[in-house]
């Protein structure tokens, strides 16, 4: 794409990011929603989450990864763990991480 | 407005987790850095459109000069989760003048949604949830560019192996995990996943749409089976 291309994707980008994000705090009335659709959205953020941190922990350029013997899995594993013991976010990130790279540079995996 | 009670307090709770965005900023920074659409555009797509997992998604589409369309399709499915916040947000928001809900709007993010959502479970009037989601987005939105933009400037000295993206797949499972808040949740998180996973070949990051929408489906169902039983 040459620059001008790339200048106009990004205001387009930014114009559809922007609306998304308003999108239900713009209109003056409550939009119209069936309950069963109002209470299935209560669902959607956590959804939203995992659907895009499942891929990034068992996919690697696309395809599904076939060994356990994968750092990440047992990071993430060492990760929740953390999180159940101490409900911590924080110490979930240092130490799934830890544990990423520890696998990683002492294992090689 | 820093002297603010709950302004501090939202500010203080985001510190924790600027660990996770600094380590995706800087990821996403590089990952520009190495897409040839030079600096100043790269910093002009984290400034106005601040949203990591779009931009992302859309370098390979740009790099591989793909219609206009393919990258806003793209962008749209990826930021369908804003929409979702944005619903959320609305009983806490929908009083305030136009500009401001725009203003607020552009500020969502996953960490901030989050960490909004733990500490007002329910709206209840005279909180001052306006302070205090701008003292969390800002601390946010303020990470998030100082680190993306080292990301982009620093570009190629930061090698990929140190990882340190996993950081942020680390934060987003943390801020999923304070989101379980009843088996239903549960499930609805598994199926997403799983579904994430297996609709991962579909273009456009449709994967994440289907993924939302079988979530819902079984959280509907679930919900309903829970009030019959």
């Amino acid at each position: 794409m040459s620059s001008l291309e790339v200048f106009l994707t990004t205001l387009g980008m930014a114009f559809i990011t922007l609306a998304c994000r308003s999108f239900f705090l713009l209109p003056k009335q409550d939009l119209p929603m069936p309950p069963w659709l109002r209470e299935g959205l209560r669902h959607a953020p956590i959804a939203a989450l995992a659907a895009v941190v499942a891929p990034e922990l068992v996919m690697t350029q696309g395809h599904l990864i076939d060994t356990w013997r994968d750092a990440r899995i047992f990071g993430a594993l060492a990760g929740l763990a953390f999180y159940a013991w101490r409900r911590s976010l924080f110490g979930t990130i240092i130490c799934g991480t830890g544990a990423m790279l520890a696998l990683r540079f002492t294992l090689g995996w | 407005m820093v002297r603010r009670p709950m302004f501090r307090e939202g500010a203080i709770e985001a510190l924790p987790m600027a660990i996770g965005v600094v380590a995706w900023g800087l990821v996403a920074g590089v990952a520009m850095a190495k897409s040839d659409m030079g600096v100043p555009l790269a910093i002009l797509m984290s400034v106005v459109v601040y949203a990591g997992s779009a931009q992302i998604a859309s370098l390979p589409l740009i790099a591989a000069d793909a219609p206009m369309w393919v990258v806003w399709a793209t962008t749209l499915c990826v930021s369908l989760r804003f929409m979702a916040f944005s619903f959320h947000y609305r009983p806490y928001f929908a009083h305030l003048p136009r500009r401001r809900r725009i203003a607020l709007s552009f500020l969502m993010g996953d960490t901030n949604f989050v960490l909004f959502v733990r500490r007002f479970p329910e709206f209840r009037p005279g909180d001052q949830h306006e302070d205090y989601f701008l003292g969390s987005a800002l601390v946010t939105f303020g990470a998030w560019q100082l680190s993306i933009i080292t990301g982009i400037v620093a570009g190629h000295g930061i090698p990929a192996s140190w990882g340190i993206g996993f950081a942020g797949t680390m934060a987003l499972l943390a801020l999923t995990c304070t989101q379980l808040r009843s088996p239903v949740s549960s499930v609805a998180a598994v199926v997403a996943g799983c579904a994430a996973v297996a609709a991962y070949a579909l273009p456009l990051k449709l994967n994440i749409i289907v993924a939302i929408a079988a979530a819902v489906a079984v959280g509907v169902l679930a919900d309903r089976a829970g009030a019959k039983a």
